[in-house]
Order: C-alpha cells, then sequence, then structure tokens
C-alpha cells in the first residue's frame, strides 16, 4: 500500500520550511516512528517521523526546496520489514528491495572496525569517520570511500589544516558586487568553539535587573579617593567580579565543569572577563580572583584592557577560567543572551545601564537601571539555582555593604 | 491444498541445495530426481568423480614419473590396477549420494525416483519403470541442469569417442587420447589420463585454450601443460569422426590455413561444452519462454514467466558452474520466503583442478582492457614464493587487478598450486568491496602459499617485498 508523506504541521504562523536532509534514501528500509526527513523552518529544525514502516519508495521534494505545510515529501510503500530469517513459508516479499543491493547510510555498527587501508588513511589524515560515504557492504566504508571524501575536503578533524578553498579568489564578473575573503584563523577558531558551545551545553539564560544607583552613589562619594590610594580608575567591573565571587561560593555548581560523566567543582574562582579588541573577542582570566581586592582586580583588569588592544595577552592568561563576565553595555546592548565559553558552566552579561522609571514600594522614581544575563548549562545548573545565583548578584550589587559583612 | 509447498526437478548441487534450505525455512519439499543416486552431473558424474581422479593420478604420477628419485626416494615402476583405481572413485562418489539422501531425511524431504514433467503451474507427473504418479505443488523449481553439448558428424558412443561421462569410466588408459575442446573439463580429463600413461593431444576450434579466461593467464597456462606433455592443436576443428574396430579417425581443418588434417586416436573425448537440460519438462505446453540456447529465462527472483515456476543453475543464464547454482538455489528459495537475496555473477569463482590449479575470479585484464577502464595490476611468481619452492610446486602466479581510482579489487587469476583454495581469501576481500591493500596489510602466515597472493596485493600498490 502506497503511503504518502507529507509536510506536517510546523508550529504557529509557520506555513513553509526547507528540505534540509532526507536521512533515508530511495529503496531503503524504513522502520514506524523513524526519522525519514529534516525539515527546516525560521525557528526550528524538526525530524519528520515515518508513519509505517515498510520502504521509501519515492523522494518528491528534494533537498532544498521550500515545501508547504501538507506539501508532498515523498512516497512509502507499506510493508514488512526484510527480516534475515523466516520460519512461515510462503510470506508475501512486499518490498522493492528483493533481489536488489538496498543502499545503506553509514553504519556505525559495522564501522566499528575499519579495514586496514581505511585505519592508514584515517589516521594518516586525522579524518572524521563519520563524515566519509560508504558505498561498501552493509554501509561499511572502503578505502575507495576514503580517497573520495579526502579528494572533496570537508572530513579533516584537524582545525588546523588550512582549507584548500582558502585560496580561491573570486574572479567572475561579480567581483564589484561581491567579495569573498578566506575566514582568518582565529575566526575560525571562533567559530567552532561557538558551535561546539552549544552542541555541548543545554544553555538557557535567566534574566534580572539591577538597580545601579546605591553602586553609582558609592562610586561618586569615593572615586577620587580610590583612584589617589590605588592609582587605578573605581569601575564597574571590580565590584561586579567581587559580587560574582560571593554569588559562586553560594552556587559552587556554577563554578563547576562537567568533563566526561563527572562534575569537577573547583575550588578557586578564575574569573575570565570579555575584552574586545578590533580582531575579535578575548577573555583574560582574573587568576584566583576570590583572594584579590577590589582595587587589586581594577589594575589586573585595566593591565589585561591595554594588552589586549595590542594583542599581547598569553594564552596562558586566556586559560583556566571558570567563569566569564562580559558586558555588551559598552557598545549599548541593553539585553543578550551570552553564549558559555567552554569548558565553563556559567556567563554573567552585563548590560547598558539606562534610567528607567521603575517601582520603588509605591512610587515610580527614575533608577539606573542595569539587566543582567546569566547563561548557564542546564546539565549541571537547576532552574533554581540559576535564578538564585542571579539573585544574589544582583543583591549584592544593590547592597554593596553585604560586601563587607559576606552576606 | 498442494501436498508441497515446493517441488524441485533435480537433485544436483542446485537442487539438493535448495530443497534442503527450503526445508530449513518451513517449506514441505519434494524432489524428482531421474537417476538412481542424487546428486545430479556433480556428484555422479562431473566435478567429485573427476576431482577424485585427478587426485589419484596425481599420485600415480608422482611414483611413477621418477621424479621422487629426486628427493632420494628410490623405487622401482608401479603398475596401475584401473578398475581399483575406478572402484576408489566410484566408492567416493556412492558415500556421497548416500550422503545427500541422510539430508533429505533429515530436513525430510520427499524423494521420488523417475522423470519429471510439469504438467500444470502447480502439478509435475513422475514416471518410472513401475508407472506413472502425479503430485501437487503450490511452487515448481526446475533444477535439471544441462547435458553434454553435442559435435556435429561426432557421435558419442561412450566407448571409444567418451563424453566426460565415460572418460571417467575407461576399462583401460588409452595410448593416444584426444580431447577435442581446450576447456577446463577437457584439459581436467586430459592430464588425468596423462598421467596414467595416455598421450594427449587437446584440439581446439580458437586460438586459445579456457575461453573466456584471463588470456595472458590462459596462454602461461598453456606453456605449462605442454611442458607436462600435453600437445595443443589450435585453430583446429573437427569435421567427423570415425570409429574402427579400436581406435578413432578424425578429420579436421586448420581454419586459419584451411589445412585439412587426419588425427588417430585409441579414444577421443568431446568436451566442447554443455548445453541446458530443458527438453521434454513440458514447459513449451506451459508456455516457459527460453532464450535461443535453451536456457529458461528468469527475473532476479528465478522466476519464469509462469508464476509458480522457478528455475536456477544450468538451466539457466550465467556460468554453468555447481556453486553459482548452488548459489542460485539458495538465493531462490530465500526470496520466495522474505528474504533478501541476491547471486552476484561477477563474484562466481572458477577453477581448474588440474597441477598446477588455475582460479579465476572477477574481471580479466582483457576486460578492462575492452572497456577502458583504468586499472592497476599486481602480479607475483610462486618462483619467488618460499613454501612453494620448499615444497617443489614453482609454477604459476598471482595476478590481482585494482581499480587505479580507488585500489579497489576487480579480478584475480591465479596459476598455481591450491590456486583454488588461495582464491577465496581474494573473493572474501572482494565480497565487502575491499581493496588491494586490505589485502596486502592483513598478517598472512609464513611460510604458506597465500603470501604469494599477499605479494600481488602489494604490487599492485605500493610494490612487493619479495621481489
Amino acid at each position: 500500500m502506497t503511503i504518502e508523506l507529507l509536510v506536517p504541521a510546523l508550529g504557529e504562523s509557520v506555513v513553509e520550511a526547507t528540505v534540509a536532509k532526507w536521512m533515508k534514501s530511495s529503496g531503503d528500509n524504513i522502520k514506524v516512528d523513524e526519522p525519514i526527513i529534516e525539515l527546516e523552518t525560521e525557528k526550528v529544525t524538526l525530524e519528520v517521523p515515518s508513519p509505517v514502516s515498510g520502504v521509501l519508495s519515492e523522494i518528491i521534494a528534494n533537498e532544498g526546496d521550500t515545501v508547504e505545510v501538507g506539501a508532498l515529501l515523498g512516497k512509502l510503500t507499506e510493508g514488512e520489514n526484510i527480516t534475515a530469517s523466516s520460519n512461515t513459508p510462503n510470506k508475501e516479499t512486499s518490498t522493492k528491495t528483493v533481489g536488489e543491493k538496498p543502499e545503506v547510510s553509514s553504519d556505525k555498527k559495522n564501522n566499528d572496525h575499519l579495514s586496514p587501508s581505511v585505519q592508514r588513511l584515517v589516521t594518516e589524515n586525522n579524518l572524521d569517520v563519520s563524515k566519509v560515504k560508504p558505498s561498501g557492504k552493509d554501509g561499511r566504508i572502503t578505502k575507495g570511500d576514503v580517497l573520495e571524501a579526502i579528494k572533496t575536503g570537508g572530513v579533516s578533524e584537524d582545525l588546523n589544516q588550512e582549507s584548500k578553498t582558502d585560496q580561491k579568489i573570486s574572479s567572475n564578473q561579480d567581483d564589484f558586487l561581491e567579495e569573498r575573503v578566506p575566514m582568518s584563523r582565529l575566526r575560525k577558531v571562533i567559530a567552532k568553539r561557538l558551535k561546539d558551545a552549544q552542541n555541548t551545553a543545554a544553555m538557557l539564560t535567566t534574566f534580572n535587573e539591577v538597580d545601579m544607583s546605591e553602586f553609582m552613589g558609592l562610586r561618586t562619594e569615593y572615586r577620587d579617593n580610590f583612584e589617589k590610594e590605588h592609582k587605578v580608575k573605581l569601575g564597574f567591573m571590580g565590584m561586579f567580579v567581587q559580587a560574582t565571587i560571593s554569588a559562586l561560593k553560594a552556587f559552587p555548581a556554577v563554578n563547576a565543569e562537567i568533563n566526561g560523566d563527572d562534575i569537577i567543582y573547583k575550588k578557586y574562582n578564575n574569573i575570565g572577563v570579555a575584552v574586545g579588541t578590533p580582531q575579535g573577542l578575548v577573555v583574560p582570566v582574573i587568576k584566583n580572583a576570590q583572594h584579590l581586592s577590589l582595587p587589586e582586580i581594577e589594575k589586573t583588569i585595566r593591565d589585561f584592557g591595554l594588552r589586549a588592544r595590542d594583542g599581547k595577552i598569553s594564552m596562558d592568561e586566556m586559560s583556566g577560567g571558570t567563569f566569564t563576565i562580559s558586558n555588551g553595555g559598552v557598545y549599548g546592548s541593553l539585553m543578550s543572551t551570552p553564549i558559555l565559553n567552554p569548558p565553563q558552566s556559567g556567563i554573567l552579561g552585563m548590560h547598558k545601564i539606562q534610567n528607567r522609571p521603575i517601582a520603588v514600594g509605591d512610587k515610580i522614581e527614575i533608577r539606573p537601571m542595569m539587566y543582567l544575563a546569566f547563561s548557564y548549562d542546564h546539565r549541571i545548573i537547576d532552574g533554581r539555582e540559576a535564578v538564585s545565583f542571579l539573585v544574589k548578584i544582583k543583591e549584592v550589587i544593590e547592597d554593596p555593604r553585604r560586601l563587607v559583612l559576606g552576606i | 491444498m498442494a501436498e508441497f509447498d515446493l517441488t524441485v526437478l533435480g537433485a544436483g548441487p542446485g537442487g539438493y541445495v535448495a530443497a534442503i534450505r527450503a526445508a530449513q525455512l518451513g517449506m514441505k519439499v519434494a524432489v524428482i530426481e531421474k537417476r538412481k543416486t542424487l546428486g545430479g552431473t556433480c556428484l555422479n558424474i562431473g566435478c567429485i568423480p573427476s576431482k577424485a581422479l585427478l587426485h589419484t593420478s596425481e599420485k600415480f604420477e608422482n611414483v611413477n614419473s621418477g621424479d621422487l628419485s629426486k628427493y632420494g626416494i628410490v623405487l622401482s615402476k608401479p603398475k596401475l590396477n584401473i578398475s581399483k583405481l575406478m572402484e576408489n572413485k566410484n566408492r567416493i562418489v556412492s558415500d556421497l549420494t548416500k550422503g545427500i539422501e541422510f539430508l533429505f531425511n533429515k530436513n525430510k524431504i520427499t524423494t521420488f525416483y523417475g522423470n519429471g514433467k510439469i504438467v500444470t503451474p502447480s502439478e509435475i507427473s513422475v514416471s518410472n519403470g513401475n508407472g506413472n504418479k502425479t503430485i501437487t505443488s503450490s511452487k515448481i523449481m526446475i533444477a535439471t541442469g544441462s547435458l553434454v553439448a553435442p559435435l556435429k558428424n561426432v557421435t558419442i558412443d561412450e566407448k571409444l569417442i567418451v563424453s566426460s561421462t565415460g572418460a571417467l569410466d575407461l576399462k583401460k588408459v588409452p595410448n593416444k587420447l584426444i580431447v577435442v575442446g581446450g576447456g577446463y573439463i577437457g584439459l581436467e580429463m586430459g592430464t588425468v589420463w596423462r598421467r596414467l600413461g595416455s598421450q594427449v593431444t587437446v584440439v581446439e576450434y580458437l586460438d586459445r585454450i579456457l575461453p573466456g579466461m584471463d588470456s595472458e593467464i590462459a596462454q602461461k597456462f598453456k606453456q605449462i601443460l605442454q611442458k607436462q606433455g600435453i600437445d595443443f592443436k589450435l585453430n583446429t576443428g573437427i569435421e567427423d569422426a570415425k570409429t574402427l574396430k579400436n581406435s578413432v579417425q578424425l578429420s579436421a581443418t586448420n581454419n586459419l590455413t584451411k589445412e585439412r588434417i587426419s588425427l588417430e586416436a585409441d579414444v577421443v573425448l568431446v568436451s566442447t561444452g554443455r548445453i541446458p537440460h530443458t527438453k521434454n519438462l513440458g514447459l513449451e505446453g506451459l508456455g516457459v519462454k527460453l532464450s535461443d540456447k535453451g536456457q529458461i529465462l528468469v527475473n532476479e527472483k528465478f522466476e519464469t514467466n509462469v508464476p509458480t515456476i522457478y528455475a536456477i543453475g544450468d538451466a539457466i543464464p550465467g556460468p554453468m558452474l555447481a556453486h553459482k547454482a548452488e548459489e542460485d538455489g539458495v538465493a531462490a528459495v530465500e526470496m520466495m520466503n522474505g528474504v533478501a537475496g541476491h547471486v552476484d555473477y561477477n563474484l562466481v569463482p572458477g577453477i581448474v583442478y588440474t597441477s598446477p590449479e588455475v582460479a579465476t575470479l572477477g574481471k580479466t585484464e582483457d576486460d578492462l582492457k575492452q572497456g577502458n577502464i583504468e586499472y592497476s595490476k599486481g602480479v607475483f611468481p610462486f618462483s619467488a614464493n618460499s613454501r612453494a619452492r620448499a615444497i617443489n610446486h614453482t609454477d604459476g602466479l598471482v595476478k590481482i587487478l585494482t581499480d587505479k581510482k580507488s585500489d579497489k579489487v576487480i579480478g584475480v587469476h591465479i596459476i598455481g598450486h591450491e590456486a583454488g583454495n588461495l582464491i577465496h581469501e581474494v573473493a572474501t576481500t572482494m565480497s565487502f568491496g575491499g581493496s588491494a591493500e586490505d589485502i596486502a596489510r592483513t598478517c598472512h602466515g609464513h611460510p604458506t602459499l597465500n603470501e604469494a597472493v599477499k605479494e600481488a596485493a602489494l604490487a599492485a600498490g605500493t610494490g612487493a617485498i619479495h621481489i
């Protein structure tokens, strides 16, 4: 029996999708509920499961096509899967694959053990085996498959290999409309790390707002004195770093890291402070910030800032962080969802301080407000902890006396 | 309700294997066999008796040729008791045919002895000396195999002019044996009788022996056979044969020079091929489609154009080999029962059981040249293999052909001692789509003949070590 595979409802106000990927090929056996095609909408990518067991007999919508809800994607032939042994005679053979070699996608089970030539090539070229298209028996990868994959590229695991397409220079008539620039190594690394962060952590962001008036009052009062005493300006970051540390003390999971099946709780707070440079964002780390006084933190940050602009921050200074603070407010950001800095489990986003009318008791007052964003890895920090962590930071900023009292 | 789910006509390698597999899958199976013993041509008058005679004739030659004196083993000239030789062969055949009977009993397969004829798409009549019987069956499988191809103007009497059947049962060693047809059957039988003392001449119509095999291999093998004392008359066609009291006179024509020649022998073996055995089965009456060569035409499920009738083995197109028939039989029966099946006719090995043996699998170099396919070649002679030297079997070579781009093994051809066994490691590699490098990087025991296969695989890539 032929069953039509249609585009399902995609969610409110979403009327069309793009066919991202067919996960099965024409002629493949499929089980009911097995994902058969991936559709991409502006909001989400979803996998469409097969409504029946049988064979994907016809692909109608191709990868890249735009399809509307209810449109025909392909046709399935319903029927029993081919099984390796059967004790019932005269069983109807109902699938198209009888008598033909069925096409299979790379079967992880059958590629657990690679053939000698494949093993050598994979090792020599540092390849990601899962990216090689197999053509051997039962989805095995053959030497030819690997040679082909190397030729067409895109299977390298080693990021540091210069991509052959780097050097291609656009030389057609559209030069003046477009400009193709190869990604710099730094940008490539950043891009990969950002994707890795997104792909690993269960990342969520919780928000709060902080009334900066108390701290700003403190600052106005003691700014000159501070600068005379410590030879460094009293900024906001020192305060935020200390507020963060007291919150990290109260919620140690935020300062921890998932490593394999373990959680590593760190007894030190290495706070990374994101600094924008012409080359991109760099995050130097204030090591053992829990031992530094506010003036020492301010000095460290100033020093980092100066050297970052000249690109003179060492790898060692940028590694080992346990938590990161990022300030988008200097560029005017009011609210944002910072992305985790792996392998850390949390990041605090600071934003622009803006006078807003807020309710204080029963009255409306104009206060200098900052939205705070805390993005966290939900795998080890639960919602309650995340919210409380951010509330703690808010409370400390709103009443700096808490720092003195250690509450 | 039919008496049987499946009735197989013919208990040769194709038929009996299909029957057993069908029984394993739960079908109620009947087999109709016209001989008094099971096993078909292969067991009774083909593969098995010929291999038995090849083995024992080799033993005779070892002693008779004086070779053993090279090793310091001094013997007097041996005597040959030919009836004992044949007794041994017959006993082996008999044991194996009884073995199939045993397997049929074990799998509860019903055997009918007699000539089967398909009356309707679900009825078969069996007739023997005791009368007639009709059985009903849901499915019918024709596995009737093949017969000796006749040669124009040459009448086979199985005494002086014999087919392979008679050649396996000669009562005495012919002084002069002429083998008409330079294919594997002729060469094997020629070898048997040469070893037992005959002077053997092979007359072949084409300009080469072993038609269809890799031409470089065929040429090298012919030279080896010539060294052994077999005489070859290529490009020669037999016009007619005349039997005298104790000899045969053949008149032949060289088809290049058109010269007429006369040949005489004590015994002439006609081995110019085999033809499908599809007559008198009732097929015409049922409208079963045949090719113009008389082969039954089937689809990829081995179904004929008549829905309940299937056919496999020598009766259908494809290599006329016992193991191919077995694969057909299993695939056909499995597909009847919902199991995916496929026989790759490109991966059916061909083996000649002479000494040295010849074994081939996959594409020949001629195929690749003709198809303009880019290939790499790795060759290794047994003269450079230490085991071959240790056992004085240095004739021959291993030739591996690979796809130039992917290194995938696409053909292998071997002349050598045990070639028929050696080829199977490459068969396994090829069935997985493996590369020559995969063979080269597999540890091979030392000292074995298989190392020659490994070296040939190396030769197809980075280079052999031992030559």
